[in-house]
C-alpha cells in the first residue's frame, strides 16, 4: 500500500511539473462552459439544477479523459522509464493503481474546480443540492471508467496518438452500448436479455441514473467492477510485456 | 560452497523467431567485475534485461542472492541496482527528487533515506545539478545520475548498461574508479564497448556473439589469445632494412612476420617489422642479442603484448548488427 503512495504522490506531482495540468484544466473549463451556456441553453431554461452541466459530461470526457490516460504507460515506455519502474523491486499491480489514482484525482480536480457553476446556481435559485452532489460522484466515477479503459489501452502501446484514438473509440463503444443508435439496431431480432446486457454495460445509462439523483448500490458496482476489471488487464498486458 | 551472487544457467531469449540469446551460462561472485562485450547485437542488453527481470527468459534460469529472478523477482530486485541503456530517467524531476523517490520505492526511509541519498550524490559527483530537471543535463550528468540510482541502496549485486558511455575522458576516469572502488564487497556486471575498460576495471571478460558466449576469461587471458602476444616490433633504417628482413625471418621460434616499408616516408626510409613467436616462445631476448651482435641502427625496439581489440575482432563476426534486435 505504501508503494502505491509512492507511485501515486511521483505520478501527480508530474502532472504539475509541466504545463500539461494547467493547459487541461482551463480546457476542460472552458468545454464545461460552453456546452453548459451555449449549447446546454442553462440560462434560457429557467430551471434550478446543473442538468445542462452534467448531461454533457460523458461526451467531454469521451474526448478529454484520453488525453490525460494516453500518456500513462506510453511515455515511460518511449523514454524507457518502464524499465526503471519494472526492475525496482515493486510489484506491477502497486504501479498499475498508482498511476490510475493519480490520474483520477488529477480528473478529480479538474472536475472541482468546476465549483463556481454550482455557486452560480445556488445564487440564482434554490436547487436541490442532494441531486447535484449524486451528479458529481456520477461524473467523477464516469471519469475513472474512461481512466482505467485509457490506462489499459495506453500500456499497449509506446505512441501516445495511437493510444488517444483507441481510447476514445473503445470508451464510445462503452458509452454508446447504451443509446437508441445501438439498441435500436439489436431490438428488432435481438433476444430482451441480450439487448438488457448490452445496456447494462453502458457508461451512459449508469452515469443517468446516479444523475438522477440515487446513488444505487448496482451503479456503484459497476463502475467498481469497469474500474477493476480494466486494471486488471491492465497489470496483464504489462506482465506479458515482459515475455517479449 | 555458498552459491555464487549472480547464477545464471542457460539463459535464452527468442523474440518471435529470432534467436537474441542462446543459452548462456556463467556467474559472478562477489569481488567480481564481469566485462560483458560483443558487437552491438550480440545480446549483451538483452541478458541484462533478464537478469534484471525486465524481460521474462524463454528458457533458463537467473538466480541473484539466491533468489529466483523469474519466479521471486521482487526479493531479487531488491538485491539489484540496474543503469539501463541510456540511462533513462523521469525528465520532469530533479535528481534529487528522482533519487528520493527510488529510494522510496526501495523501502528506504527518514534519515536512512537521506543519508543513501547524499552517499549516491557525493560519489557521482552530482551536488552541483540537484536541483536543476533531468531534460536540461547534460548527457554526462544523465549518465551520471543514472549511476546515483542504480547505486543507491548499496546493493550486493551491480548491473550496469554502458556505463560511459557518452562521458567525457575526465569522467570516464571517475565513474572507473567509482566501480573499482565498490568491486571488493559486490558482484559487478558492466557492458561496454570500449576495450580499454576491460582492461582498467574488470577482473573477468566474457565476449558475447550472436547470443553466445564465445571466450571467457581474465582480460591478459584473453588478451594472451592474441598473436601479438609476446610478438616484437623493430625499426631499423634503410641501410640496414634488408638484411634485418632475412636474418628476423630466418630466426628460430619465428612463425611470421609482419613487414611495414617506411620506403619514401619523411624519416628517411627503412622498415617496421614484427616477428611473432610460434606458441610458447619468447622472442624479446632473441631478437635484441641479433641486433646488438650485427650492430643495425635500430630506431625503436618494442616487446608486444596481447591486443584485445584483435582478439574481439577474430572472436566476433562483423555481421552480427544485422541482427540487432531492440526490445
Amino acid at each position: 500500500m505504501n508503494q502505491v503512495w509512492i507511485i501515486f504522490k511521483r505520478e501527480l506531482a508530474s502532472y504539475f511539473a509541466t504545463p500539461l495540468a494547467f493547459v487541461f484544466i482551463v480546457v476542460f473549463l472552458f468545454a464545461t462552459g460552453i456546452f453548459t451556456f451555449y449549447i446546454g441553453d442553462f440560462f434560457r431554461a429557467g430551471r434550478a439544477d446543473l442538468q445542462a452541466f452534467f448531461v454533457f459530461h460523458p461526451w467531454l470526457y469521451l474526448f478529454l479523459i484520453p488525453a490525460i490516460s494516453m500518456r500513462l504507460w506510453a511515455e515511460e515506455r518511449k523514454s524507457g522509464t518502464l524499465e526503471i519502474l519494472l526492475t525496482l523491486p515493486i510489484p506491477i499491480w502497486a504501479v498499475v493503481v498508482g498511476k490510475f489514482l493519480a490520474a483520477w484525482v488529477f480528473a478529480g480536480i479538474a472536475l472541482a474546480l468546476t465549483f463556481p457553476v454550482w455557486i452560480s446556481v445556488n445564487v440564482l435559485g434554490d436547487p436541490d443540492n442532494g441531486v447535484v452532489i449524486a451528479s458529481y460522484v456520477g461524473s467523477f466515477l464516469l471519469a475513472g471508467g474512461y481512466l482505467a479503459v485509457g490506462a489499459a489501452l495506453s500500456s499497449m502501446t509506446s505512441n501516445q496518438v495511437i493510444a488517444f484514438v483507441v481510447t476514445v473509440v473503445v470508451c464510445f463503444l462503452f458509452m454508446a452500448s447504451g443509446l437508441p443508435l445501438v439498441l435500436d439496431a439489436l431490438s428488432s431480432w435481438a433476444p430482451q436479455f441480450l439487448i438488457n446486457t448490452v445496456a447494462s454495460f453502458s457508461f451512459l445509462s449508469h452515469f443517468q441514473s446516479i444523475q438522477k439523483g440515487v446513488i444505487d448500490l448496482r451503479d456503484l458496482a459497476f463502475f467498481a467492477a469497469l474500474i477493476g476489471f480494466w486494471l486488471f488487464v491492465n497489470t496483464i498486458l504489462i506482465e506479458q510485456r515482459k515475455a517479449g | 560452497m555458498s552459491r555464487p551472487l549472480i547464477d545464471i544457467n542457460g539463459l535464452a531469449k527468442t523474440f518471435e523467431t529470432i534467436k537474441a540469446v542462446a543459452g548462456v551460462s556463467f556467474s559472478v561472485d562477489k569481488g567480481e567485475v564481469l566485462g560483458f562485450l560483443g558487437p552491438n547485437g550480440a545480446g549483451k542488453s538483452t541478458t541484462m534485461k533478464m537478469i534484471t527481470g525486465y524481460l521474462t527468459p524463454s528458457a533458463g534460469s537467473v538466480f541473484v542472492s539466491g533468489y529466483d529472478v523469474v519466479h521471486d523477482p521482487i526479493s531479487a530486485q531488491g538485491e539489484m541496482g540496474y543503469l539501463a541503456e541510456g540511462a533513462p530517467a523521469y525528465g520532469d524531476m530533479t535528481p534529487l527528487q528522482f533519487l528520493n523517490f527510488v529510494a522510496a520505492v526501495r523501502g528506504l526511509k527518514g534519515a536512512d533515506k537521506e543519508r543513501a541519498v547524499a552517499i549516491a550524490v557525493d560519489r557521482t559527483q552530482l551536488a552541483q545539478v540537484l536541483h536543476q530537471s533531468i531534460d536540461t543535463l547534460s548527457k554526462g550528468f544523465k549518465r551520471r545520475v543514472g549511476i546515483a540510482q542504480a547505486i543507491l541502496h548499496d546493493p550486493p549485486v551491480l548491473i550496469m548498461d554502458e556505463p560511459t558511455d557518452g562521458l567525457d575522458p575526465n569522467q570516464k576516469f571517475a565513474v572507473r574508479r567509482l566501480i573499482t572502488s565498490m568491486a571488493k564487497d559486490k558482484a559487478i556486471i558492466i557492458s561496454t564497448h570500449i576495450l580499454e575498460e576491460v582492461e582498467a576495471v574488470c577482473s573477468r571478460a566474457i565476449i558475447i556473439d550472436r547470443g553466445a558466449i564465445v571466450a571467457d576469461g581474465t582480460p591478459a587471458e584473453l588478451a594472451a589469445r592474441s598473436r601479438y602476444q609476446d610478438a616484437v616490433t623493430v625499426e631499423v633504417s634503410a641501410k640496414d632494412a634488408a638484411d634485418a628482413r632475412n636474418a628476423l625471418k630466418a630466426l628460430s621460434g619465428v612463425s611470421d612476420m609482419l613487414d611495414i616499408s617506411l620506403d619514401g616516408d619523411m624519416r628517411g626510409g627503412g622498415a617496421v617489422l614484427t616477428v611473432f613467436p610460434k606458441p610458447g616462445q619468447r622472442l624479446i631476448e632473441k631478437v635484441s642479442a641479433l641486433v646488438t651482435q650485427k650492430g643495425w641502427e635500430v630506431r625503436s625496439l618494442v616487446a608486444e603484448s596481447g591486443r584485445m581489440d584483435e582478439v574481439f575482432r577474430a572472436c566476433t563476426t562483423a555481421d552480427a548488427g544485422n541482427s540487432e534486435v531492440n526490445q
